[in-house]
């Protein structure tokens, strides 16, 4: 068995340019396959980590998106009033009411407008959010004109750096904090004071509610409670789920749009596969008649075809994952279908990526080279010995 | 002669042949259909008239306008047609039955957007019922609407479920014409609001603005965001076109990696042409050994091999266009309304012919350059 | 033979071929010449040289060192190009296994040579038929090459060589793939061209019954040149 292993593979090493051409057209293929499976990997769990198991979101009823939901201070009151809120050590309860809008910004890159998540934000906000941590300049006061940008937000758009202001809402706001929310949702967002952010939009009315649960907790029947109570027409879930469900629409588009172009590919790569190995068939015709006359099976040229095969499968494979693997160092950011607003998010490989790339990349080996690899094993000793 | 052998050659392998060809058509088809997907994308630019400005609120499409700007608006110098209306946000039966639609101000935009191909009687009929509604053909034909029929939509953003009477179906004036737009009366849409919500009524997501001449479309953009300038809801006003460019650049991350992939395709498949020229050349060196012994020159020989990498990626390009056709139609049926304008436009065509040319002659450098450069004697020497 | 025109003349050539770092002789000061009209046989053991000193006076081939003039033009000072086009008039070539293109037929294969010539699609015919004629093969023209027996290729392959009218016919190993009768029968065939048509033909060969046809046998050993003790004329 050793030996047959390397019979195919020095008969690769012979046919070096042929060797290299197929396998970099399976490189190819895998190098797409896993980049668009990475990219919907990376959205998803950028979303998944932005939210918490232990917060629970109230949102209006039909909204799906903090910017479509609408909730009254008089509904927000009855919130805060309910026994599943836990505490801080002073005693105060962990919630905030928040104020969730778009506003267009520029892009550094490319000048174009682009949806950015602005957020209003109370002294609680951040308590409960321990992944945001200030990487630059303080945290904005509040009752004042401050803001402070995630990380993702003053890379990306024009005059949002630290030091510089922002104008909207007829109002010029002060960059004072830059944060770094890690790969979460909340570093492509600008957070500033709730009371001012809704004087400023005119707006009487919050967009969400977030608290930290106690052990008192129970989603369903916190959710009936809610749900049964005619002056409240609101919805709650665990921080997580709500994210969860931002990212499913776009991260299915990507798995469906990666699946079915790497399919499409994966064809031209099997021929090219399919190619090259009817051509080393026909090549080593009475080589095949000589190994036969020695005494080899028709299973041992089988395999050895097919193993040939497959090595051209793990090489495309191991270079297609190479390339694909630099990927992490780059960041996307694109507008999230689900939520209308600017989204930053890296490549993520991950071992299941690895395995599933690997085994599709052998799969390309064994189609293209399972048809010439049974041409060969059929083969008359006699006839393919007379061929020269 | 040479063409002779030139052809005779490129089918001695049928089977390796046919499945190079075979490729080629596959790459040539997926690159079509991702050219179309992008021009897809376009659409909107592309049906955008250069005497529409649109006027939005300045901090982002999620604010409204007050109606009293309407008057304002039409009062500034070239403006000749004011219309406007609000984004429904809502679906048929299933949120995945999605589509685009707007409560809008009917008399003037139809006027705005003549475009739409709408019969006379139609028009009349949904201009008078106010909960009359005026659709697209191709959104209609997907869901089996007739007129007459009693549609109801649930939105995201306004509760309550809506009825509308199909009054009206359109077709384009162009086959860039998007035909799955659902429009019906502002009127209607702000009475319901009006009980519901009284704060939000008298609100308009947008308005759009006929300009007399193209021309002056710059300059009354500006002179309209002045008017606005330091009031409660300021203004932004772009033209149709830089508006929709506006919502492609959104998802250009998306656009640049369906670039990058059709490219990755182009150079999957010359590695796999190139490949099985190396392979042919390298089996008939010996021939163009003898060919160059006889006298033939290193031009001859590149001839027969370019010639013969060009011929078969050809075929492969040109079965591979003519399956674009039927294909861009089943895809265009399967994504629905999500791509409204869906046509294989002459650019791509020209493309796949470039990129088929360029992959044959691609391919066909490195073993013309080898079968150029090698010595007569070591060709000869390689026999079988 | 009474006209002793030298047709091709060789002085001093040298050459070497490298091997890695190792440079290996192949042929040293060899000095030859060849008269119009001449049936030579260059034989020897595998391995002495005869077949890289056949392609050196064919063209095929660059010497290191020395001249070489065919129909009086020193053929070592040509370009490649120039070589080419000298080839296409001046040289036929026979080889060991025929190398017919296969996906042309006996007649295109004659014909192949004759395209770069600027005789007329009638003219190239006539000559093609000639050609054919001389080999006896015209009943096979329209079959390619897999139709073929070895000998029935051969020929083809010598009208080939003979299309154009060369200076000068060679030949490597020309029977060394036939069976003892097709060998025979081409033998024969270059017997008739060399006494009826006037050709001068270099044949390298190892074959005893190939060499006995020849007027001159030169023996090539290590890269040395020395007549051949039987000097057998037929």
């Amino acid at each position: 068995m050793r030996l047959l292993f390397f019979y195919s593979f020095r008969n690769l090493l012979t046919r070096r340019v042929t060797t290299l051409l197929t396998s970099s057209g399976m490189a190819l293929v895998v190098f797409v396959f896993a980049a668009i499976i990475m990219l919907a990997e990376g959205l998803q769990k950028t979303l998944i980590e932005t939210g918490l198991d232990n917060n629970i979101v109230v949102l209006r009823r039909s909204a799906t998106t903090e910017v479509q939901s609408i909730i009254s201070r008089y509904q927000a009151s009855i919130i805060e009033t309910q026994p599943e809120i836990s505490l801080d050590r002073t005693g105060a309860r962990l919630l905030a009411k928040e104020l969730v809008v778009l506003i267009t910004l520029r892009k550094k890159v490319s000048n174009s407008l682009a949806n950015v998540v602005i957020r209003g934000i109370e002294r609680t906000s951040i308590d409960m959010r321990p992944q945001v941590k200030l990487s630059a300049g303080r945290l904005p006061k509040p009752g004042t004109l401050e803001i402070m940008v995630g990380n993702n937000v003053a890379k990306n758009f024009k005059n949002a750096g630290l030091g510089n202001s922002i104008y909207f809402a007829m109002r010029s706001w002060t960059v004072v904090g830059v944060f770094d929310a890690g790969e979460t949702g909340f570093s492509s967002e600008i957070w500033g004071d709730s009371d001012q952010l809704m004087k400023a939009f005119r707006r009487n009315a919050y967009s969400s509610i977030i608290f930290r649960r106690n052990s008192n907790f129970d989603l369903p029947s916190f959710k009936r409670r809610i749900e049964s109570d005619p002056r409240l027409t609101l919805n709650a879930m665990v921080e997580v789920e709500y994210y969860k469900k931002q990212s499913e629409m776009m991260a299915k588009f990507l798995r469906i749009l990666g699946i079915s172009l790497t399919a499409i590919f994966s064809i031209g790569a099997i021929i090219g596969a399919m190619i090259t190995m009817y051509a080393a068939v026909a090549n080593r015709t009475a080589e095949i008649g000589t190994l036969r006359a020695l005494g080899f099976g028709r299973t041992n040229i089988l395999f050895a075809f097919l193993l040939e095969s497959l090595i051209l499968g793990f090489l495309g494979g191991c270079t297609g994952l190479i390339f694909a693997s630099m990927l992490q160092l780059i960041s996307v950011s694109t507008t999230n279908f689900q939520t209308f607003s600017e989204l930053a998010f890296s490549f993520r490989l991950s071992v299941g990526i690895v395995t599933k790339a690997m085994g599709f990349s052998l799969f390309m080996g064994f189609v293209g080279g399972i048809l010439p690899a049974i041409r060969a094993s059929r083969m008359k000793i006699v006839e393919s010995l007379r061929e020269v | 002669m040479i063409v002779k052998i030139l052809i005779r050659n490129a089918f001695r392998h049928k089977l390796r042949t046919s499945l190079t060809i075979c490729g080629i058509a596959i790459a040539i088809l997926a690159y079509g259909l991702l050219n179309t997907v992008i021009d897809a994308w376009y659409a909107g630019v592309e049906a955008s008239a250069a005497n529409r400005l649109i006027t939005r609120n300045s901090i982002s499409l999620i604010f409204r306008l007050p109606l009293s700007y309407r008057e304002k608006i039409r009062s500034i110098d070239n403006v000749e047609i004011v219309s406007y209306g609000n984004w429904f946000g809502g679906y048929y039966k299933d949120e995945k039955n999605f589509f685009a639609n707007f409560a809008v101000e009917p008399n003037s935009y139809i006027k705005l957007y003549p475009e739409y191909k709408i019969p006379e009687n139609e028009r009349t009929s949904f201009l008078k019922n106010r909960r009359g509604c005026l659709v697209g053909k191709k959104l209609a034909d997907s869901f089996g609407w007739r007129i007459g029929d009693n549609i109801s939509l649930i939105s995201r953003i306004y509760p309550g479920k809506w009825e509308f009477v199909l009054m009206g179906i359109y077709r384009g004036k162009q086959k860039s014409v998007d035909e799955t737009l659902f429009f019906f009366h502002w009127e209607y849409f702000n009475e319901m609001i009006k009980k519901s919500r009284p704060f939000s009524a008298d609100n308009v997501g947008f308005y759009v603005i006929g300009v007399d001449n193209p021309e002056n479309a710059a300059l009354t953009a500006k002179t309209i965001d002045k008017g606005f300038e330091n009031s409660l809801a300021e203004t932004l006003t772009e033209t149709e076109k830089a508006f929709q460019l506006g919502f492609v650049s959104m998802s250009e991350s998306i656009l640049d990696a369906i670039k990058l992939v059709s490219f990755v395709i182009i150079v999957i498949i010359l590695v796999v042409v190139a490949n099985t020229m190396v392979m042919s050349v390298r089996e008939r060196i010996n021939e163009y050994a003898v060919l160059k012994t006889l006298g033939f020159s290193g031009r001859h020989i590149a001839i027969l091999i370019l010639g013969e990498s060009i011929l078969i990626t050809t075929i492969g390009g040109m079965v591979g266009v003519m399956a674009t056709f039927p294909a861009a139609r089943i895809f265009s049926y399967a994504v629905g309304t999500f791509f409204p304008v869906f046509n294989v436009t002459k650019e791509t065509l020209l493309q796949d012919v470039i990129v088929t040319l360029i992959v044959g002659i691609t391919a066909g450098i490195l073993p013309t350059w080898r079968a150029t450069t090698i010595r007569i004697t070591d060709g000869l020497r390689k026999i079988g | 033979m009474d006209t002793l025109e030298p047709i091709v003349s060789i002085n001093n050539v040298t050459k070497t071929y490298k091997r890695g770092d190792q440079i290996i002789p192949v042929l040293e000061e060899i000095s030859l010449v060849i008269n119009k009209g001449d049936y030579l046989a260059l034989m020897g053991p595998s391995g002495s040289g005869k077949s890289t000193l056949l392609n050196l006076i064919a063209g095929l081939d660059q010497a290191d060192k020395g001249v070489i003039e065919v129909g009086g033009i020193d053929i070592t000072v040509l370009s490649e190009s120039e070589l080419s086009r000298w080839r296409v008039s001046n040289v036929g070539f026979i080889f060991q296994f025929y190398n017919l293109i296969p996906v042309l037929t006996a007649f295109e294969n004659v014909e192949l040579p004759l395209i770069l010539s600027d005789l007329s699609g009638k003219e190239r015919k006539e000559h093609v038929f000639t050609a054919l004629k001389v080999v006896n093969i015209e009943d096979r023209m329209s079959h390619y090459p897999s139709q073929l027996s070895g000998g029935q290729q051969q020929r083809v392959a010598i009208a080939r060589a003979i299309v154009t009218d060369p200076t000068i016919l060679v030949a490597d190993e020309p029977t060394g793939d036939l069976d003892r009768a097709s060998a025979a029968n081409v033998l024969d065939l270059m017997d008739r061209l060399n006494r009826d048509l006037g050709k001068t033909i270099i044949v390298v060969t190892h074959d005893p019954w190939a060499g006995k046809r020849a007027h001159t046998v030169k023996l090539l050993d290590k890269g040395v040149l020395s007549d051949d003790s039987q000097d057998t004329h037929s």
